[in-house]
């Protein structure tokens, strides 16, 4: 038998997704499923009932009735309380839930025996469960948006012109907050041509900031944002004085702000007052995408674009069903990938694998038993360890090479005093005084080439060798002082051959050696 | 020259050396550095020849000698190819070598050199002899061997005797017994056959000890000889009673030393690993075909020449990375030129430079340097490896080891935990080579197989000619 996926229109006011798109209705009947859309469903998304039907969809006419036949239900929006009652006895529910904030829903929903996957909670942290994550998605989308809504609020260019009419300074953006939806915002306005500028508590974030084109804005003061999950946390009185101060100072300066701070479970921090507000040039634009949480802004209207002390502050909590067509598409990708997961033998039946951390994250209603919240899963090890590494690694590159800086292990120093120790004293107690005097002069040597060799650049390595090799010709000494040394009147035959031939032999690589590094050193250059 | 002033000549030099060693931590400082050696060097001689240790009879000969040796070393220094810089430093160090060996016989002969010394002094004089002997003969022969390998003379494949490391052993034994019998003889002539024999051996070492290193680990090897004959002029100095020789000797020792040990540090072998030999071009061991050592999987895509024109012409950000097969085609003057033309274009060309690229440390530096590419774009591994993910197009001239992941992701490849170049995490790599074939650590490479590469097969000279006209058409 294989299940029917009924996709219903979304009758939340001003919701204008949809929780599949045809192309993504193909695989899921490749998957094995039957798909069902209510009348109309895709209209506000620009996905008519036609191209449903040509994708291999039924088109059901009436909530009432689609709910009814569907075994599994796709949503977007979290179910209304008719809608939980037009749910199938024992059916599958799956999109928005926030099980946090809706109880009573769970209770109604449990009480239909029901199995609810909750797409927002998803493990997020599990590399794997990212093709599902639907929060990602549609915040990508809501960022894009937002500087959109933003442009259009706005009066100016963003990029900087120069044209025969006058220049045009590029406009100046500010986003509070670089998660997803912030790294989209920051990303877009950075492509319009805008002037980018990016905060967050966290601070590993900032490589993100720049590396989408905007600039890390620092808040004067140490302490690490990073909560559990990847989400910020909290931070400290202190901090939040000095994170003030910076965003007063940036009010001052920017023409539009866009901030998307949210802490998990908690309302949205204030970030903007009222007087940040009233000194920002007339004209600016806010963009408050935290609004349906309370709102960033302290002047922030959730659900409207509002213009206070000559600033437009927009405060729409629905900027990722402005951009319908995407945010749905998308959003029906996450659910295909989530199908996937559930439907491992691609028969049209799902499998709720509680023992799939990711599956098991997202149910919060198993056959109408409560399973939220789930055990806590794995934490990925935490983020403050490749800070520390990173931190680690520019400091032992400081030396030409890194070697010659990074301390050995105790032991092993331990074990090579040792050893020198035990050598010196033998050479102490044995050799005679003449000898020591040039030992001396020999370990002091070793430790001035030791020190003196680790700055050479690597680049000069070959020249390094020959020229090392032309000095190590300072053996023709050797050879010299037997060729002809004073007091000893005979020729002596065989001493002197090889002392001469000793000497032409050094000469070769004595002068040799200076030539072919003078040869090689002259090349280089800028 | 009275005696103090030689002495302080020599200090003099000796100053000059270590300045001249400093001055090599710069390009622009290099060409000085190289100018206090050669001070240094006159400045030593001239205070031998005048000093009180050589008489006037000594003049012709010297001069005869010297003037012989510079006409020989500046013939080679002139005619030498910067591809061939290796072999020639090899043959340097046999000559130092040589010239060690034989000015520890004569000191032997010397009957002035052992006057007027006690007993105790008397043995350690000898063993200063015996072991500048030693070393001397051991760099020598070596040195060769490496020419020889280096210039393809002998086979660059590691030849491995059975149990070689016993015959090691055996040879360093009774070099021991016989050092100890030697020092315990009386007259010159009795100590003639410990000495003897023991040089026999220790040239029959360095023969086999050079033998059985591949050809992958010739930067080590070239380097370590370079420390071996700083030593040797060290232990000529001790036999002689001379400061100089000892203080250049452990500068010139000690530099070759560290060398080796960047070389090693940067293919993540231990030293002793190298020096035991049996690495390296696959024969005896073959090192892959362990079993544990992943297969690569996926698709190799051949590209040709315009079609990398192509891809150079898009990008924006290139960084090269030369192998040994760029010197063996001679490429560095072509790819100098094609950097030359993108650089005009605006496109950012760098070059990424492993420590062991080629056959000698600083090698590929010398190589670039010599078809004129601006040392500043030529940068090292640690400076530009963390810049692979922003870069457009990898290239890969001749090189393979030094690039390939599974050195990073596969525990079980022999390579595993040697630094690597990331080109891998460029947009698009291409890798230029004349087959599939392994690289000298006779590891299969996964980076061909990787999505975003391609090969360009085919002589890296003339692959780099085609490219170059192709973008010069444009």
């Amino acid at each position: 038998m294989t299940l029917m996926i009924g996709i219903p229109r979304e009758n939340t006011e001003g919701e204008k997704r949809v929780a599949t798109v045809p192309e993504v209705v193909e695989k899921l009947i490749k998957l094995g499923f039957k798909v069902a859309v209510e009348t109309g469903a895709g209209d506000s998304a620009n996905f008519s009932d036609d191209a449903y039907r040509a994708a291999g969809a039924e088109i059901i006419d009436g909530a009432a009735k689609l709910w009814s036949s569907s075994d599994i239900v796709f949503k977007v929006c979290v179910p209304t309380t008719e809608e939980v009652g037009l749910l199938r006895e024992g059916g599958t529910l799956i999109g928005f839930i926030w099980p946090a904030q809706n109880p009573e829903l769970m209770q109604q929903l449990a009480a239909k025996k029901a199995t609810v996957l909750a797409i927002d909670a998803l493990p997020r942290q599990l590399s794997r469960a990212q093709k599902m994550d639907a929060l990602t998605s549609q915040a990508g989308v809501a960022g894009y948006r937002a500087v959109i809504e933003a442009a259009n609020a706005f009066g100016r260019f963003f990029n900087g012109q120069i044209t025969a009419a006058g220049k045009v300074p590029p406009a100046k953006v500010f986003i509070a907050g670089a998660g997803v939806a912030g790294l989209a915002a920051i990303g877009t306005a950075a492509n319009l041509g805008a002037i980018v500028r990016a905060n967050d508590t966290r601070a590993e974030v900032a490589d993100q900031v720049v590396s989408l084109g905007g600039e890390f804005v620092k808040v004067d003061y140490e302490e690490e944002g990073s909560g559990s999950g990847g989400y910020a946390k909290v931070m400290s009185e202190g901090f939040q004085q000095a994170q003030r101060e910076m965003y007063a100072k940036q009010a001052r300066e920017v023409d539009i702000i866009i901030t998307t701070a949210l802490i998990p479970g908690k309302p949205a921090p204030r970030l903007i007052t009222a007087e940040m507000v009233q000194s920002m040039k007339p004209g600016s634009v806010i963009v408050d995408m935290a609004a349906e949480r309370g709102g960033n802004c302290e002047l922030t209207e959730p659900g409207k674009a509002v213009v206070k002390h000559g600033v437009t502050i927009v405060g729409y909590t629905d900027l990722a069903s402005r951009l319908a067509k995407q945010s749905s598409t998308l959003y029906a990708t996450n659910l295909f990938r989530l199908t996937e997961e559930l439907c491992k033998t691609k028969d049209g039946i799902i499998n709720v694998n509680m023992e799939d951390d990711a599956i098991r994250g997202l149910t919060v209603i198993k056959e109408g038993n409560i399973t939220w919240p789930p055990p806590a899963p794995k934490l990925p090890a935490a983020p403050a360890k490749p800070a520390a590494a990173k931190a680690a690694a520019p400091a032992a590159k400081s030396h030409g090479h890194g070697g010659a800086g990074a301390p050995m292990a105790g032991s092993t120093l331990a074990i090579m005093f040792a050893v020198a120790a035990l050598l010196f004293w033998l050479i102490g107690a044995y050799a005679p005084a003449a000898f020591l005097g040039h030992f001396t002069v020999f370990v002091l040597a070793c430790f001035v080439g030791y020190m003196v060799v680790w700055n050479v650049t690597p680049a000069l390595h070959t020249p390094l060798m020959s020229v090392t090799n032309a000095i190590s010709s300072i053996i023709a000494i050797g050879a010299l002082v037997q060729i002809a040394p004073p007091g000893i009147a005979e020729v002596r035959g065989l001493i002197l051959a090889l002392a001469v031939a000793a000497l032409a032999l050094t000469a070769v690589n004595m002068i040799g050696g200076f030539a072919v590094t003078q040869r090689m050193l002259a090349m280089f250059r800028k | 020259m009275s005696e103090s002033l030689a002495t302080v000549s020599y200090i003099g030099a000796t100053i000059l050396f270590i300045l001249s060693l400093g001055g090599l931590s710069h390009p622009e400082t290099s060409r000085r550095g190289n100018l206090y050696g050669m001070i240094g060097m006159t400045l030593a001689v001239l205070a031998t020849i005048f000093g009180p240790r050589v008489t006037m009879a000594g003049i012709p000969w010297i001069v005869g000698a010297m003037v012989v040796g510079g006409s020989v070393g500046i013939y080679a220094a002139r005619v030498v190819k910067m591809t061939q810089m290796p072999e020639l430093v090899a043959l340097m160090h046999s000559l130092v070598g040589l010239a060690a060996c034989l000015v520890g016989f004569a000191n032997y002969f010397d009957p002035s050199a052992a006057a007027n010394l006690t007993s105790a002094e008397k043995a350690i004089h000898e063993m200063e002899i015996y072991i500048g002997i030693l070393i001397g003969a051991i760099t020598f022969s070596g040195s060769i061997i490496a020419f020889g390998k280096l210039s393809g003379k002998i086979d660059g494949k590691p030849l491995l005797l059975p149990a070689r490391h016993w015959l090691n052993l055996l040879g360093l034994l009774v070099v021991i017994f016989f050092g100890y019998k030697f020092i315990n003889t009386h007259s010159v002539a009795d100590g003639m056959i410990p000495l003897i024999v023991m040089t026999v051996i220790a040239l029959l070492f360095g023969i086999h000890m050079v033998m059985a290193i591949g050809g992958a680990d010739m930067p080590v090897v070239v380097s370590m000889l370079n420390s071996y004959s700083g030593w040797a002029a060290a232990a000529t100095g001790f036999m002689l009673n001379n400061d100089l020789l000892i203080v250049t000797g452990a500068l010139v020792g000690s530099s070759g030393a560290i060398l080796s040990y960047i070389m090693c540090k940067a293919m993540n072998r231990h030293f002793i690993s190298v020096i035991a030999g049996g690495f390296g071009t696959g024969s005896g061991a073959p090192a892959a075909p362990s079993g544990d050592a992943q297969q690569p999987a996926g698709e190799v895509v051949a590209v040709t020449a315009p079609e990398t024109a192509e891809l150079l012409r898009e990008a924006k950000n290139v960084i090269i990375v030369p192998g040994y097969g760029m010197a063996v085609a001679q490429a560095q003057h072509i790819v100098y030129e094609i950097t030359q033309l993108l650089r005009d274009k605006g496109v950012n060309v760098r070059f990424g430079i492993h420590p062991v690229a080629g056959r000698m440390p600083g090698h590929m530096n010398v190589l670039l340097a010599e078809a004129r590419v601006p040392y500043d774009i030529v940068l090292e591994m640690d400076e530009l490896n963390e810049d692979f993910p922003d870069t457009d197009v990898a290239m890969v001239i001749g090189a393979n080891d030094i690039v390939n992941p599974a050195a990073q992701d596969d525990p079980n490849s022999p390579i595993a935990g040697m630094p690597v170049l990331e080109v891998w995490k460029a947009k698009t790599s291409i890798v230029m080579k004349r087959s599939m074939a392994s690289g000298y650590a006779g590891v299969d490479n996964p980076l061909f197989y990787k999505e975003n590469n391609r090969m360009l097969f085919g002589d890296a000279k003339k692959m780099l000619d085609e490219v170059f006209a192709e973008l010069k058409l444009a």
